[in-house]
């Protein structure tokens, strides 16, 4: 399926549905247990990943925790 | 209030523009901006909102200057090693700018002074390294109703939002709860570019700036992301959360608290 990643046309070999948790181990997504998921413009709450399941031409973003600043 | 000869000839550049004028100079110098960190994202922002003549700019942060923070710290010199930061920040502003007045907050924000500190100001931003302190600037901002600047930076990557409380997403709109501590690198583990708070700070200092004059459009409602080692800005929407703890439709927290959990996360090698 065919899926706009963090703004970047993505395709992968998994067809639909398929669940944002499963979506985060394929993509191999970078700290995969604090990572927020934004799918087609909502943000989803982390207790429904394997619940929320993402189809072709959705669009997804991953949001991470930028800490620094001061010191 | 009106201009003296000094201050058109020192604002003139910004009088010039018809988005600023005389009357939008004026504003700025009856503008209160509560700046909270010292530090790398810190540094620029006072620089420049001293330059631009916001007239009374406060500055919180209980830190003293290390020689390894002047890779970015612009605002501190080295001759400024083992001082306060904010004193050694207001030394600065007042020498660009005589005409401001600068409140130097020797103080780290808790969850005990942040209501008081941030009652003083009409916009604030966020300019501090650990999720503690991010996560209660937040909590403070829209418990009082007051627009915030939120930046993050981290190796070549920083991150900038403003909140409008009630209006626009906040910051746990996005991420509800802190990271666990230690569970996400801060700058003194992982390291940072020095000219990267460079580029954050001065983006959150210009929201500063168009807040005080009403112009243009804010960054409200979207997430800028940059990364400096592509050179790409990407900005991603962000609508309003409706199960956010704080400004969802069933808030949890609504009251002060400091995550503890979080202090410590930039603790390590400092």
């Amino acid at each position: 399926m065919n899926l706009t990643v963090n703004g970047k046309p993505a395709s992968i070999a998994e067809e639909n549905p398929l669940s944002v948790a499963q979506l985060l181990e394929v993509l191999k997504v970078a700290q995969r247990e604090y990572v927020t998921v934004e799918l087609n413009g909502e943000i989803l709450d982390r207790g429904d990943f394997a619940a929320s399941t993402v189809k072709d031409g959705d669009t997804v973003e991953f949001l991470y925790f930028m800490g620094g600043g001061s010191r | 209030m009106k201009l003296s000869e000094e201050q058109i000839t020192r604002y003139s550049r910004h009088i010039l523009l018809k988005e600023v004028g005389g009357k939008g100079q004026k504003k700025l110098l009856n503008g209160r901006v509560l700046i909270i960190g010292a530090g790398g994202l810190g540094s620029p922002i006072a620089l420049y909102l001293a330059a631009a003549g916001v007239g009374t700019i406060g500055i919180a942060d209980a830190d003293q200057v290390d020689l390894s923070n002047l890779q970015r710290q612009v605002i501190h010199f080295t001759s400024d090693i083992g001082t306060s930061k904010v004193l050694s920040a207001r030394e600065k502003m007042l020498a660009i700018n005589p005409d401001i007045s600068v409140i130097a907050h020797e103080t780290w924000v808790s969850a005990d002074n942040i209501a008081a500190l941030v009652a003083d100001y009409d916009f604030v931003i966020d300019g501090t390294d650990n999720f503690a302190a991010k996560f209660l600037i937040n909590d403070a901002c829209v418990l009082a109703g007051k627009p915030y600047s939120h930046g993050g930076i981290l190796q070549f990557d920083g991150q900038t939002m403003t909140v409008l409380p009630g209006a626009s997403a906040c910051y746990r709109c996005i991420f509800p709860e802190p990271p666990p501590k230690d569970a996400i690198p801060s700058c003194s583990q992982a390291g940072v570019i020095g000219v990267l708070p460079g580029v954050i700070g001065t983006l959150q200092a210009t929201e500063a700036i168009k807040f005080l004059l009403g112009a243009g459009d804010l960054l409200a409602g979207r997430l800028l992301t940059y990364s400096a080692l592509r050179m790409r800005f990407r900005e991603i929407p962000i609508k309003k959360n409706a199960n956010c703890p704080i400004c969802g439709e069933h808030p949890t927290i609504t009251t002060l608290r400091d995550e503890l959990d979080a202090v410590t996360v930039c603790d390590l090698g400092h």
